[in-house]
């Protein structure tokens, strides 16, 4: 069905950084409108959600050119979701770094850019166009390399170097890949490669553009062995631009990810045993180099890794319930992590260090927000009935049933060492007492009532999502079961972009 | 003629790929300027090479016919090469920035981030 609709979110976000970038001078005013753009594109994509789920696959052809000759955008319920996703952690950071961002990097332009970055990841979200996706990777790859280096300090143009160079060499993977594949089957538009790919003869040059995909977007979403960059940068940003990052700029990899592999192209045995291979690898890693660290923040930016690997051990099964499971981790990783980043930053406000040595205390002065956190770091663990506990459920029964046993170790290793180090860092920063000989200035105490809630609210925002997707987990599994069924069976796509009337084989 | 685009490619990935693994930060960025201008050519070479056949329709007809350039490539190449300006131009100046900071040109004395 035409809507053009679905292009409100990506257009608001445009229309509103425009719009940011005329109140420069205006620190005030920029919050003010970030906060509201925020509320009314949130609004909008619960609106475009609820709209998909009952009347099925929304679509709009840009320039009215139709499919497969025009830019394509759809709606399915898959795009939605992220969408919603991705809107409710922009308004949750957005009015976090209201007061969490200093007004130095605010005056230089912090939320326009954020905006950018937001607009980036709806497109990508909402294209059908495998082109167009490579255009919006590269605005949210410009925005997040400007985010990420804005304060200039040493620290984080060290981490920058890396994470540019990185996404950079991602890029032109994935712009090589879509080279091939246009070479091969000549569309770009997702629902007409998923036709023609079946007819291509020169099935080896396939394999090897599918082989370019997953480097490209492997790189993009931190699997290993290609996650070093994510690490050594992801800790160097204020929290509320970690938020941002860790939340949503490894999941919009893994999003291309599943479009690709279940649109395109279908995995085939050897490219089944890859992603098992490293989703293995990607789960021990990141679970190895989260033991290691000595800092909240890099400790989490390890846990991403880790818990990026659940993800590819969906791919890797390759099943309705094991993507079923797939999607529900999405849609709790990424409130969790988000939230993660944003409660470091409240942490990092009250003790002055996220270094694990020198601090302690926070629960004897603050007893109501370490139980706020604690709901974060549990609902990450995922003791039951949270939210993270549901979707290992179905990976564990899914790679008990296809007998994937080494991939069931990983997968239970890798959560047991998340409950490990969780626990080493309450028990350090909650409820040690502070080590005497730091001690740091408290910033926190100073501000007032109403900046302190624009700090706390948004963690409270995050966790009351992250809280219905555990005790609301059976309307989160419909939900997931609906795009899973979505993912394996493609023909509704195909046949809501290119029209009922087009020649399929 | 697609013989030589094809070593002429070939040449750029290489000598990318090969500045990319040096320790310089300058040569990283001349790597990152080759694999990109390799790609595009990728795409040039990939979306059939046809002289001399312009996809214009003639006034005498009313669609094209026969053989003739395809100008999606050209479009993507166009696109992709403001990209990679732009991302270029923003490389520049950080990696200007790291050298300012740091006094160093050398990414193993980058590494401060890694520290555990």
């Amino acid at each position: 069905m035409t809507d053009h609709l679905i292009l409100l979110p990506v257009l608001l976000h445009l229309f509103f950084a425009i719009v940011l970038i005329f109140l420069w001078k205006e620190p005030l005013w920029k919050r003010i409108v970030s906060i509201v753009a925020n509320v009314v594109i949130f609004a909008v994509c619960i609106h475009l959600f609820i709209k998909t789920w009952q009347e099925g696959i929304l679509t709009t052809q840009a320039g009215s050119w139709p499919a497969p000759f025009g830019i394509t955008f759809v709606s399915d319920v898959f795009s939605s979701v992220m969408l919603l996703l991705t809107s409710a952690a922009g308004l949750a950071v957005s009015v976090f770094s209201s007061v969490g961002v200093s007004e130095a990097r605010i005056k230089y332009g912090y939320y326009p850019i954020l905006h950018f970055l937001l607009m980036g990841l709806s497109g990508a979200f909402l294209t059908g166009d495998i082109f167009n996706l490579y255009v919006w990777f590269e605005i949210i790859i410009i925005s997040s390399f400007v985010l990420l280096t804005l304060g200039g300090r040493q620290k984080q143009i060290g981490g920058g170097i890396k994470y540019v160079a990185l996404n950079l060499l991602a890029s032109v993977i994935f712009l090589t890949a879509i080279a091939i594949l246009y070479g091969l089957t000549g569309s770009l538009n997702l629902a007409h490669l998923s036709l023609k790919v079946a007819e291509v003869q020169n099935r080896g040059l396939l394999n090897v553009a599918a082989i370019l995909f997953f480097i490209g977007f492997g790189i993009k979403s931190a699997v290993f062995p290609l996650y070093f960059w994510l690490p050594s940068s992801y800790h160097t940003p204020p929290s509320a631009i970690a938020a941002v990052f860790g939340g949503l700029l490894t999941k919009v990899g893994v999003y291309a990810l599943l479009r690709v592999f279940t649109l395109i192209f279908v995995p085939d045995a050897f490219l089944l045993n890859t992603f098992a291979i490293v989703a293995i690898a990607t789960l021990l890693t990141g679970a190895f180099g989260a033991l290691i660290m000595r800092d909240i923040r890099r400790m989490f930016s390890y846990l991403i890794v880790c818990h990026i690997g659940y993800l590819i051990s969906g791919l890797a099964l390759f099943t309705e319930v094991a993507l079923t499971g797939m999607l529900f981790y999405l849609i709790h990783d990424i409130m969790v992590k988000t939230n993660l980043f944003l409660a470091t930053g409240v942490i990092y406000k009250i003790k002055g260090t996220i270094k694990f040595f020198e601090s302690g205390g926070l629960y004897a002065d603050y007893p109501r927000i370490s139980l706020l956190i604690a709901i974060v770091l549990f609902s990450l663990v995922g003791i039951p009935p949270l939210s993270g506990f549901w979707p290992k459920i179905y990976l564990i029964q899914e790679s008990l049933s296809q007998q994937s046993f080494v991939l069931l170790a990983a997968i239970l290793v890798a959560s047991f060492f998340t409950l490990y180090v969780v626990a080493k860092m309450w028990a350090v920063v909650f409820w040690r007492d502070q080590p005497a000989a730091y001690n740091f200035e408290n910033t926190f105490n100073d501000l007032s009532r109403l900046k302190k809630s624009m700090l706390v609210g948004p963690v409270i925002f995050l966790a009351i999502i992250t809280l219905y997707v555990g005790f609301g987990a059976e309307n989160i599994f419909k939900v997931s079961r609906h795009i899973a069924g979505e993912l394996l069976n493609t023909a509704p796509y195909v046949k809501a972009v290119l029209g009922p009337d087009f020649p399929t084989p | 003629m697609e013989l030589i685009l094809a070593f002429i490619t070939a040449i750029l990935y290489a000598a990318g790929l090969y500045l990319m693994l040096r320790r310089s930060m300058v040569k990283l960025l001349i790597g990152l300027t080759l694999l990109s201008n390799g790609a595009n050519l990728l795409i040039f070479l990939l979306g059939r090479l046809t002289r001399g056949k312009p996809p214009v329709i003639g006034d005498d007809e009313k669609y094209l016919s026969g053989l003739y350039a395809d100008p999606i490539p050209q479009a993507l190449i166009l696109t992709a090469i403001v990209i990679s300006f732009g991302l270029t131009a923003f490389a520049i100046i950080l990696l200007k920035r790291v050298y300012i900071v740091t006094n160093t040109d050398d990414l193993d004395n980058l590494n401060t981030t890694d520290d555990i």
